[in-house]
């Protein structure tokens, strides 16, 4: 591992007045909030909001129009500063390499990056994915789990960087209830294990109140609420009670 | 289109800069290569036998009715090694192997696994250009060593067994080996060097720029393929003149 990485287990993120328009639309529209150190910190929207496209700029996947993301202080478009800390991302669709086995996708941080011999590699990966409850599936190819699990493999590669800032994308999109609280105990288990800073991008209420140390709500591009989950609970705008409270109804037949 | 060239010609540039990092890609260059030849040598071969025997059925008859049938070795063994093998070869393995590649790296593009392997700090260009870069350009001078002698024997046999031309086996292959030089087959096999880097990188930065789901992916193997095959009888000209000028 390069002598550059920081070694704190944690970071503080930064987003400062971001702003980013595809095709002339303006998708985020000035967007602030600052990440404690080893925070869970959620942020909720409706789909199209520009929740994942946040998440996508402080991976450094997307570049800002204008704004900045600062990670301990230092913005990420200085050069070097991105390499300098441990990041790991769980995507929505979990982002398995198709052509790599489940081990090897686990694995493909360490092996990339040379960090550790293939023998230790192979008993990290096999440790990692007993954590998250898929023991001995290395050598299935991900093309033959289930979404949950391919989720689990998503967070147990995330884990195995040792990330100190965590992102993650629509954790429980397309998962049963039961598999959705599985992976909410993940979130909150990484946080007391490794104490690193979580950002999660979701639209599942119940995961946010679960896991959130604090929630952000965005809408249109904008963030319209910054709280705990109590507080967001107990807001008067009616555009998170809206959001909050929407359940499904059967149509009154005549 | 300017815009594309400026891309292709960065990520050309990239790959020549992690080029000593190949080594450490050799599994996946291994792979790579296994992939190529084990999909297209036998394809390769029947292809360079027919082009052989067509090239000795269209000019064969005609150079015995001007008496002239013993050029038909030398005739054929220079076309098939300076020309025919490395063009069509070439154009073979855009079709086969640069669709593949587009496809392949188009469909991580699309599924986020390129996006995945950024977060891991893992360059794509080391992880999936490198190695495809290495062994294209390994394979298809390899292909056309095989589709040179194949090609020649494809002659030979239609000039010895075609009633029309009746040239034997010795007479074609004494003629070929007075014509032929060594010089001339490295020409082809220096050819097909140039159009393998051209085959994989369009096909590479294709895969890379590739938007908008299946139907992307699909737009961009077409892509790749054409632009390759239309880039292949471009360079064709400018390498056979700048070759004819080098062996002044």
């Amino acid at each position: 591992m390069s002598e550059d990485i920081s070694h704190h287990e944690n970071v503080t993120v930064e987003v400062r007045d971001l702003r980013k328009s595809f095709g002339g639309q303006e998708v985020l529209k000035g967007i602030s909030f600052k990440v404690n150190p080893g925070e869970v910190f959620v942020i909720m929207g409706r789909s199209g909001s520009g929740k994942s496209v946040l998440l996508k700029h402080i991976v450094g996947l997307l570049r800002p129009d204008s704004g900045d993301i600062l990670i301990d202080g230092q913005s990420i478009e200085e050069p070097g500063v991105r390499d300098k800390y441990r990041m790991a991302m769980v995507f929505q669709s979990s982002a398995l390499l198709t052509s790599l086995s489940v081990g090897e996708n686990v694995g493909l941080y360490l092996a990339e990056h040379q960090l550790k011999p293939p023998s230790e590699i192979a008993s990290i990966v096999a440790r990692t994915l007993e954590t998250v409850g898929l023991k001995g599936l290395e050598n299935r190819s991900p093309g033959e789990l289930s979404g949950g699990m391919q989720k689990r493999v998503g967070i147990a590669r995330a884990l195995v960087v040792e990330p100190q800032l965590i992102l993650f994308d629509e954790p429980t999109s397309e998962l049963d209830p039961l598999i959705s609280v599985t992976i909410a105990e993940e979130i909150l288990k990484l946080k007391n294990h490794t104490h690193a800073t979580s950002i999660v991008v979701t639209h599942d209420r119940d995961l946010a109140v679960a896991i959130a140390d604090r929630v952000a709500m965005i809408s249109e591009g904008r963030i319209i609420f910054i709280g705990t989950a109590e507080e967001i609970e107990r807001s008067a705008d009616p555009r998170i009670q809206q959001f909050i409270h929407a359940a499904l109804t059967r149509p009154k037949t005549h | 289109m300017y815009r594309n060239i400026g891309q292709i010609m960065i990520l050309f540039w990239q790959t020549v800069l992690v080029l000593p990092l190949v080594w450490r890609q050799r599994r996946k260059v291994s792979e790579q290569l296994f992939e190529i030849g084990n999909a297209s040598l036998l394809m390769v071969c029947i292809l360079a036998l027919f082009i052989g025997g067509v090239l000795a059925l269209q000019t064969g008859p005609v150079l015995v009715e001007r008496g002239i049938s013993s050029v038909l070795g030398g005739m054929i063994g220079l076309s098939m090694c300076k020309e025919l093998a490395p063009v069509m070869m070439a154009i073979l393995i855009a079709g086969r192997i640069g669709s593949a590649m587009a496809a392949e790296i188009g469909s991580m593009r699309v599924y986020e696994e390129i996006d995945a392997l950024l977060t891991l700090n893992i360059d794509p260009v080391k992880y999936l250009v490198l190695p495809r870069m290495v062994a294209i350009a390994l394979a298809l001078p390899t292909l056309v060593m095989f589709a040179i002698p194949v090609g020649w024997i494809g002659g030979a046999l239609v000039c010895d067994f075609n009633q029309k031309i009746g040239v034997g086996f010795d007479s074609y292959f004494q003629d070929l080996r007075q014509v032929v030089e060594v010089g001339d087959v490295f020409n082809g096999l220096f050819k097909s060097f140039v159009f393998a880097l051209a085959i994989g990188i369009i096909s590479c930065h294709q895969g890379l720029t590739t938007r908008g789901g299946p139907r992307g992916i699909g737009r961009s193997v077409t892509k790749a393929v054409v632009n390759s095959i239309v880039l292949i009888l471009i360079l064709d000209y400018f390498l056979t003149r700048f070759l004819l000028y080098v062996q002044k």
